[in-house]
């Protein structure tokens, strides 16, 4: 098990790492020659004094998306967290048919990404779609919107979408947290007749904290890798492309080997610097 | 009063059920009724069904390598949950009943893999695909998605390993079991409900993963159907066919929420333990 993980795991990973430091084309992976730092930032001197900073840190294509991509894992793992609450609340609650609409809850969650991209793309249609048409029937746009096509708009049809879909998620990680909460702590704030509101904040909030951040966790780190949905929903858009887009992009598309893993390894160290980060603040939360 | 205000409450709740449970499943229902119009009723907004008409399911099906696609997923997802349930079982033992040193480290190693971005081992893997000659080869799929079906059913599978009582070993091993029996005769029956809800899990990421598929395959015949219906397209750039493409979207999701449906309880239970993601 250990040897096929580090089959393909670490050994993939070890390469991408070298070929950011290589000038490896898509044609020409085995003649790859070192060139050290200069996937990442070189200056070119064009011989007469003047010159000029190349490669991936000085690249204004890659810091927006940088931008865009923890633009986008801030906000749908901030909402995904409240609407996730609000679900695992109502799914906490003892009702009749709660099996069923557990399972409903779940669909999301199950369909393919790259579905639920297509289908919101449909309903996201400017002309045919149905958001427009009920936006404009309940008088909620004055107007149809070209979600999808217009810079404005485009990041956000890619993070309602990703926010149907992972919402589910985030709701049965908090679910399984309050189910931890033991009955009688309900009971007694009930008899003490304390407000509901305040049970809420007082009790319930703190004790499901944990089940919280682990979700959190979770989804920030998967946020942050998005490409199915851009790719599907916005192809080709500069005010969507995430860090995965752009390596993509540069690996497969632009024939640019050496400068996606680049691309690649420098996501691989936010993502564990953010982590890092993490784990740091959570212990210093613990000790407290 | 007290009575108005209990009903006006209960009145609220299940307003708020009924918003989730629209706002979840209203996608697909009206994926559903797309991919049942055809011609120029596609592109008349409508809420209730008004045709029914089956000509996208007999397009999709009847043409090009669709049907071939369906198949390869099945292929990949099948072949990608055995080997991963056949790995996980034995790594699992290994971690939950054999102590060794760094035990704990080695655990923390294998879920932190499951972290990884895949775009981070996208270019390793590529060259490895080619240098194996599995460039273009389901096979390529199967051995690249054990990076993220690997890592939590080790994980789930070992939790629960550790929890069942060592005394039902013990008795297995006074009556000469070898440990090869105990894993087959002792450990998979009781473990049946565990290898279920990872199966099912990894199967459902299996069936829905793109950019390796995207990545790694790149002819009609080998494709999987995420990239396959990500790739279908019109006469001209600019007619979409969105009743095929809904049609197809509902064909390879209806599978999934049936079983999500009849396993909803194992897949909570499953999720929560190994933070997994679809």
């Amino acid at each position: 098990m250990l040897a096929a993980l580090a089959f393909v795991a670490g050994w993939p990973l070890a390469r991408t790492i070298w070929f950011g430091f290589t000038d490896a084309s898509l044609g020409s992976l085995a003649d790859a020659e070192w060139v050290g730092f200069a996937n990442y930032l070189e200056w070119f001197d064009y011989g007469d004094g003047e010159g000029e900073w190349f490669g991936l840190l000085a690249d204004a294509a890659w810091w927006e998306a940088v931008r865009n991509t923890l633009f986008f894992a801030l906000v749908t793992v901030s909402i995904e967290t409240a609407l996730g609450m609000v679900v695992a609340l109502v799914l906490n609650a003892r009702f009749p048919l709660r099996g069923l609409v557990r399972a409903g809850v779940l669909v999301p969650w199950a369909i393919p990404t790259i579905v639920s991209a297509k289908m919101w793309a449909w309903m996201l249609n400017d002309q045919f779609g149905i958001i427009n048409d009920l936006g404009v029937r309940l008088g909620l746009l004055a107007a149809p919107v070209a979600w999808v096509a217009s810079a404005d708009t485009a990041l956000i049809a890619v993070m309602i979408v990703d926010i149907w879909k992972t919402t589910p998620f985030m709701a049965l990680l908090i679910l399984a947290g309050l189910q931890m909460i033991p009955e009688d702590i309900y009971e007694a704030a009930r008899i003490d007749g304390v407000n509901p509101l305040l049970v809420f904040w007082k009790v319930t909030l703190p004790l499901v904290a944990p089940a919280i951040l682990v979700a959190i966790v979770f989804r920030a780190l998967d946020a942050l890798r998005v490409f199915d949905i851009v790719y599907v929903l916005t192809p080709n858009n500069a005010s969507t492309t995430t860090m995965s887009v752009f390596a993509q992009q540069n690996l497969f598309q632009f024939d640019q080997f050496a400068y996606g893993s680049a691309a690649s390894t420098a996501l691989f160290l936010v993502i564990g610097l953010v982590t890092l980060g993490y784990l740091r603040l959570a212990r210093l939360d613990l000790g407290n | 009063m007290r009575r108005a205000v209990g009903l006006a409450k209960r009145i609220g709740f299940w307003a708020l059920v009924a918003l989730i449970l629209f706002v979840s499943l209203f996608p697909f229902y009206y994926a559903i009724l797309t991919s049942l119009e055809t011609g120029t009723a596609i592109f008349e907004p409508n809420y209730f069904p008004e045709v029914f008409d089956l000509r996208n399911y007999a397009q999709v099906l009847g043409q090009g390598s669709f049907p071939r696609n369906v198949l390869n997923s099945i292929l990949v997802a099948t072949a990608t949950v055995a080997i991963s349930l056949f790995l996980g079982v034995t790594a699992a033992f290994a971690l939950a009943r054999i102590p060794f040193r760094g035990r704990k480290l080695l655990l923390l190693t294998v879920l932190s893999v499951s972290m990884f971005p895949q775009i981070a081992v996208l270019a390793g893997l590529f060259e490895m695909m080619r240098f194996l000659g599995l460039y273009n080869t389901l096979g390529s799929l199967i051995l690249s998605y054990l990076i993220f079906t690997l890592p939590f059913t080790v994980w789930v599978l070992t939790t629960f390993m550790r929890d069942l009582p060592i005394e039902i070993e013990e008795a297995a091993i006074v009556d000469g079991a070898g440990p090869w029996d105990i894993v087959r005769r002792v450990f998979l029956p009781l473990m049946g409900p565990a290898l279920a809800a990872t199966g099912l899990l990894a199967f459902i990421q299996a069936w829905n993963e793109f950019l390796f598929a995207l990545t790694f395959v790149a002819s009609n015949e080998t494709r999987t159907v995420p990239v396959a219906i990500a790739l279908i397209s019109g006469a001209s750039s600019q007619e979409t066919p969105w009743g095929p493409i809904m049609a197809a979207s509902v064909i390879v999701t209806a599978p999934l929420i049936v079983l999500v449906m009849i396993f909803q309880r194992r897949i909570a239970a499953g999720l929560t333990t190994g933070g997994v993601k679809g």
